[in-house]
């Protein structure tokens, strides 16, 4: 990781690393892998006897030298039906291992890497494509989950192949069986050159898949603001252009496969005429029979067909490992925010003291978002935090609640480093209510309930009452039962801020900001919320950033940021009266627009 | 219904389509294919060839020729590199067709999406949707890959069989015998795999649902500190989608060995028979050697066309829930007038609006009011009162029940497509911006000079970060802009309006999170513009209400009154109390009435 808000595309993470990587974050994958690669052998080897049989049925039963030979044809019936179903039974018990094997290991990764998607920093979620993210944990595993139960079934019964056929080879003629490998040589050799540039084009693939998603995401996301501008013409042209760089790379992508997979067989034609014309060669020498030549091209196709699937596998993995790597690439993507594991401390409950200790915070390519910011909010008291837009105020609530670290400096909660206190505890206690309060496709009760597990409808509809937000719900078509739709939407901006609210009233915090909580809502009921809030912040602590100077008005301190930096703090009646300030400019601004 | 027997023709039909779509490149391939059969079989030939002219002859005389060596090596290498061609041929082929129909599926999907109305997207999931053009289309065009490989085998085993006939009928029966038994075998994997898919394919667009809603809800997760239970949530679909894979991999596990044995066991039998026969005299050795072969032959093929029908299944219901989106009807029907070119204001009339989200549940009833061009009305009322519903339906993005609106005296309904949209512009109140440039996310792709980019910039008051930004104009703002606050949000969406010179302009809140001396200075440029343009704000600050010539007081979806600013805080005391409400919990403050004035 590089700039620190970008996450790790793993990339460069060669092959052999991406897999064990990824068996490391899938333990499941190596679950009896044992017993599975005997029945692989035991699967492979039958595959090999099954057409031996048939051939010395042939040669020995049927053409033997007195004619037919009823018994040995019996007899190798039997015993190569044996073998098939032994075979079957093999590959049946090997394929159900390895589905769960894999199935089992890859949901393992799935969740892993959805977990991490919420431990990764604000600024990592903010600006990673949200339908990359999602292409992460679903159609990137598909692609791993597609490769290790067909690809990696049918490699390992390959290579399996391939070594029982060798052996056979080495028994038969161990000059041939060089010629053999000789001829594959080329192909072998070439085949880490065609990975590299496979895994090349695949990466570009998965990339596009990403692009593509988000690009569909628009019409989706935006239909409205499509709509109204009637930009459909534009929306269009914009999917159709991820739609067909998706297809070039895939086409790319299947151009190499297709070239790479057709060396083998020029490889396997090599191997044929160099067996046929070293063997003369041998056969001049005394080495070897005219009848073993022949067997020999036999055992020929018995290795090649193997090596083809082998090599097909291997071309079709980069695809697969592609998609390993970049699910990967979350997990080792740093998570910003570490929770201080059994070292963490917990708060004591009760009104917060916050201390702000020389902090400065800067994104990772720009200047200090703030400087040097030191402040002491004593517990229970109510603040309010003012400034232009662009002052820092967000900056501020977050590094409060550690949605983000400073980059230097401290904040300390009762005085305790907030790296220092375990996160289930922090949560607990500090509660954020930003100003777009995402809700989730699902009923009002359900959305207010995410801020306390255990609330029932009765302390929801207490905690609506005490807010003042009583009659609101009353009047919802299905009153909590109301389901709110997709990111809420089927209610207004101003309602969304009102189950966000409820929701933070019932998480019962200690220490409660709110990031412009109310922006939305009319000025009536905002400050009927602001006094009731009031009413229940005695014995916390809560810091507000509003625009709507009202709220400062009524707060017990109010701070006031510019540019970074704390210029004013004070009670309201004092600050306003410093003329030519910061906090005298924003009120008369403010009374020129509400009053 | 046979659920086994609609599935393979389904199968075939999906195919059907693929085939009609791409005719040149599905015959490319399997030509392909058919060479690759073709040099398989003739790699028979050499080595036959080889043995009986060059390798028995070269060991019974003891010496052999340079010549004949190299004849050898040619024949195989040329063999060899025309079956590579064959490869290439039918795997990039295959490759293409499929690339194609993917993409075609995608572009008719999101076409779909583009032209089927709002309350359409409002009853489907995105992450439903997503998967639709993604997951859906991959699956319903999967069983292109096999396919000219398997066009291949069966032009394969047609040949073989005449060939089986032609050598002994008896034996060639007995073979064919496994023909009818592959099918069976599919069939009972069909009938077992199928529903296993369908739960499987559903599933995925489940877990893809959950994703995009808890990652578009990381910081309410990140501030409740609900990672667990966002976790706890996705894990139990996404261990249902194991299990039902693994459940789903158990019934492949067993069908493709039986596949695979079925020829290898035909072959075991035709020897049997064939014996007795050559006993009986009925055949001669030879014969039993070739139907063997020929069944050796295709044995390992025949695999290719039970891949082909083992994709059937996923790909059925891929097709299926993709076609759904395709015959979804309900596209927004547009007329055909135009809206008369003139450069004031356009006048809007609302007449006798009713509009509900369910039968029970009225959001507006008997709204009527007109706005003359030029002049500004402010639409006001508590939150939930159906300020927002208005405008959606004054841009049209949903019609309304009952009632009609006119914009200078033509039903927006009569309106040809694109009409609307050329005359008015709404700021909505949640800034929605593209994943594009500045640039791109104001013009939408019109062509607008950078000097108007930047006027629209500047009266939105968005000019001074849009500077500040690295690249300026040329910034890319990442996916739905999240990389700018929600204020800088809604100021690039205001000047996407603004540029548009629009003549009904329409400000759904737009400016809530914006601090009120940029707020200010918004409003200053908006008036000072002078533009003409009519002008429809909903707004709770005094100072934006004071814009406006007119105010319309929503309460609970009906106009409670209207007037000017100060007739309604005179007359109605529900008014006062929603405006004033800033100044009542400080009635002694600053002279808080000065703003009545205005």
């Amino acid at each position: 990781m590089t700039s620190g808000t970008r996450m790790d595309t793993g990339e460069e993470m060669a092959a052999f690393e991406t897999i064990r990587r990824g068996v490391h974050f899938s333990p499941e994958l190596k679950d009896g892998i044992g017993w599975t690669l005997v029945l692989a052998v035991i699967a492979s080897l039958g595959q090999v006897v099954v057409p031996i049989a048939v051939q010395q049925t042939l040669d020995h039963g049927l053409n033997g030298p007195d004619g037919p030979d009823v018994r040995f044809t019996v007899l190798m019936g039997i015993l190569a039906a044996a073998a098939v179903v032994v075979t079957s039974l093999a590959s049946y018990a090997m394929t159900s291992r390895l589905f769960t094997a894999s199935e089992r290991g890859l949901a393992t990764l799935r969740v892993k890497a959805f977990r991490h998607v919420h431990d990764l920093p604000l600024l990592t979620q903010n600006t990673e494509r949200r339908g990359a993210l999602v292409a992460r944990v679903t159609s990137d595993v598909d692609q791993v989950s597609q490769f290790l139960v067909f690809g990696g079934l049918i490699f390992v019964v390959s290579v399996g192949q391939m070594l029982v056929a060798t052996v056979l080879m080495v028994v038969y003629s161990w000059q041939l069986a060089i010629v053999v490998w000789l001829c594959f040589a080329p192909l072998f050799l070439s085949l880490r050159f065609f990975q590299r540039r496979l895994s090349d084009a695949y990466g570009m693939v998965r990339r596009q898949v990403g692009l593509l998603l988000s690009a569909i995401s628009e019409p989706v996301v935006g239909a409205a603001v499509v709509r109204s501008y009637a930009v459909e013409p534009r929306t269009q042209a914009r999917i159709d252009t991820a739609i067909e760089a998706h297809k070039a790379a895939s086409t790319r992508a299947q151009g190499f496969t297709a070239f790479s997979f057709s060396l083998g067989g020029i490889s396997a034609g090599l191997a044929n005429a160099g067996v046929l014309i070293v063997g003369i060669w041998l056969g001049f020498a005394g080495d070897i029979t005219v009848g073993k030549v022949l067997a020999f091209a036999f055992l020929v196709t018995l290795f090649v067909g193997p090596v083809q699937m082998g090599t097909q596998i291997l071309t079709d993995a980069q695809n697969a490992i592609a998609g390993w790597r970049r699910v990967i690439g979350i997990l080792e993507t740093p998570a910003d925010l570490v929770d201080p594991g059994p070292a963490g401390q917990d708060l004591p409950r009760g009104p917060i003291d916050v201390r702000f200790e020389d902090v400065t915070f800067a994104y990772p390519t720009g200047p200090p978002v703030l400087r040097d910011v030191t402040l002491h909010i004593a517990s229970g008291t109510r603040v309010a935090i003012v400034g232009e837009t662009g002052s820092g105020k967000s900056t501020f609530a977050k590094l409060l609640t550690r949605l983000m670290d400073p980059s230097l400096g401290t904040v300390l909660l009762d005085g305790i480093d907030v790296r220092m206190i375990a996160q289930a505890s922090l949560r607990r206690s500090v509660v954020l209510v930003p100003q777009e309060g995402f809700l989730f496709d699902d009923t009002l009760t359900a959305n207010v309930r995410y801020g306390r597990l255990d609330a029932t409808e009765a302390d929801i509809l207490a905690s609506a009452d005490e807010l003042g937000l009583g009659d609101w719900v009353a009047g919802l078509p299905a009153g909590l039962a109301t389901r709110v739709g997709q990111r809420g939407e089927s209610l207004s901006a101003g309602e969304r801020q009102l189950v966000a609210l409820l929701r933070a009233h019932l998480a019962d915090p200690d220490l409660l900001v709110l990031d412009e909580a109310t922006s939305a809502v009319d000025p009536a009921l905002e400050m009927r919320i602001g006094r009731a809030l009031e009413r229940l912040m005695s014995g916390r602590t809560s810091v507000t950033i509003a625009h709507r100077l009202s709220t400062a008005e009524n707060a017990d301190e109010v701070v006031v940021v510019d540019r970074g930096r704390i210029v004013q703090r004070g009670p309201h009646r004092d600050l306003v009266r410093e003329d030519g300030s910061v906090y005298a400019g924003l009120h008369a601004s403010w009374v020129a627009q509400s009053g | 219904m046979d659920r086994r027997g609609s599935t393979t023709r389904e199968g075939f039909a999906v195919l059907g389509v693929a085939i009609r779509r791409e005719p040149w490149i599905f015959t490319l391939s399997t030509l392909g294919s058919l060479l690759f059969g073709a040099l398989t079989v003739a790699d028979a030939w050499v080595l036959g060839w080889s043995t009986d002219h060059v390798v028995v002859p070269a060991f019974e005389n003891g010496e052999i020729g340079n010549g004949k060596l190299l004849t050898v090596l040619g024949l195989f290498l040329g063999v060899a590199i025309l079956r590579a061609v064959g490869i290439v041929a039918r795997r990039l082929g295959a490759g293409v067709m499929q690339y194609r129909m993917q993409a075609h599926t995608r572009r008719a999907v999101t076409r779909q999406y583009l032209s089927l109305p709002m309350e359409w997207h409002q009853r489907h999931p995105t992450g439903q949707l997503l998967s639709n053009a993604n997951s859906d289309v991959e699956a319903a065009w999967g069983p292109i890959a096999p396919l000219p490989m398997a066009v291949g085998t069966l032009a394969m085993m047609v040949i073989a069989i005449a060939q089986m006939f032609f050598a002994d009928l008896v034996l060639a029966i007995v073979g064919l015998l496994v023909f009818p038994a592959v099918i069976a075998a599919n069939l009972a994997y069909q009938r077992l795999a199928s529903p296993l898919m369908t739960r499987a394919q559903q599933l995925r667009a489940e877990v893809s649902e959950i994703a995009h809603e808890s990652f578009d809800g990381a910081l309410v997760v990140k501030t409740l500190g609900r990672e667990g239970e966002e976790m706890a949530r996705f894990a139990a679909r996404a261990t249902e989608l194991r299990d039902v894979n693994i459940r789903a991999g158990r019934v492949r596990a067993a069908f493709d060995p039986a596949l695979a044995a079925l020829p290898s066991l035909g072959v075991l039998v035709v020897l049997a028979v064939g014996v007795d026969r050559v006993l009986s005299g009925a055949t001669d050795a030879g014969s039993v050697v070739t139907v063997a072969y020929l069944l050796t032959i295709v044995s390992f093929p025949i695999r290719s066309i039970g891949w082909l029908l083992g994709e059937f299944p996923r790909s059925v219901v891929g097709f299926r829930r993709v076609s759904a989106v395709l015959e979804a009807t309900g596209e927004m029907q547009y007329g055909d007038r135009a809206v008369a070119p003139s450069d004031g204001g356009a006048r809007l009339e609302l007449e006798h609006l009713g509009y509900s989200y369910d039968a029970d549940q009225e959001v507006l009833a008997d709204v009527t009011f007109g706005v003359e061009p030029g002049r500004t009305v402010a639409l006001v009322g508590a939150t939930a009162s159906g300020k927002s519903t208005l405008t959606t339906l004054m841009t049209r993005l949903v019609d309304p029940d009952r009632g009609r609106i006119l914009l200078d005296g033509t039903d927006l309904r009569e309106l040809a497509r694109g009409e609307l949209a050329g005359t008015v512009a709404i700021v909505p109140q949640t800034a929605f911006l593209f994943d594009d440039t500045v640039r791109g996310n104001v013009t939408l792709g019109a062509d607008v000079s950078d000097e108007e980019v930047w006027a629209a910039l500047r009266d939105a008051q968005a000019d001074g970060f849009v500077a500040a930004l690295p690249d300026g104009l040329d910034t890319r703002l990442g996916e739905r802009g999240t990389s700018l606050s929600g204020g800088q949000r809604q100021r690039i969406s205001l000047a996407r309006a603004l540029v548009r010179r629009p003549r009904l302009m329409i400000l759904d809140d737009a400016t809530s999170a914006v601090d009120p001396e940029v707020e200010a200075r918004i409003l200053q440029a908006l008036r000072a513009k002078g533009t003409g343009a009519t002008l429809v704000v909903v707004a709770y600050r005094k100072a934006t209400i004071g814009l406006a010539d007119e105010v319309v007081h929503l309460e609970d979806g009906r106009i409670a009154d209207r007037g000017t600013h100060l007739e309604l805080l005179a007359r109605s005391p529900s008014y006062a109390h929603l405006v004033n409400a800033y100044e009542q919990t400080e009635p002694v403050e600053e002279g808080s009435l000065a703003g009545e004035t205005q």
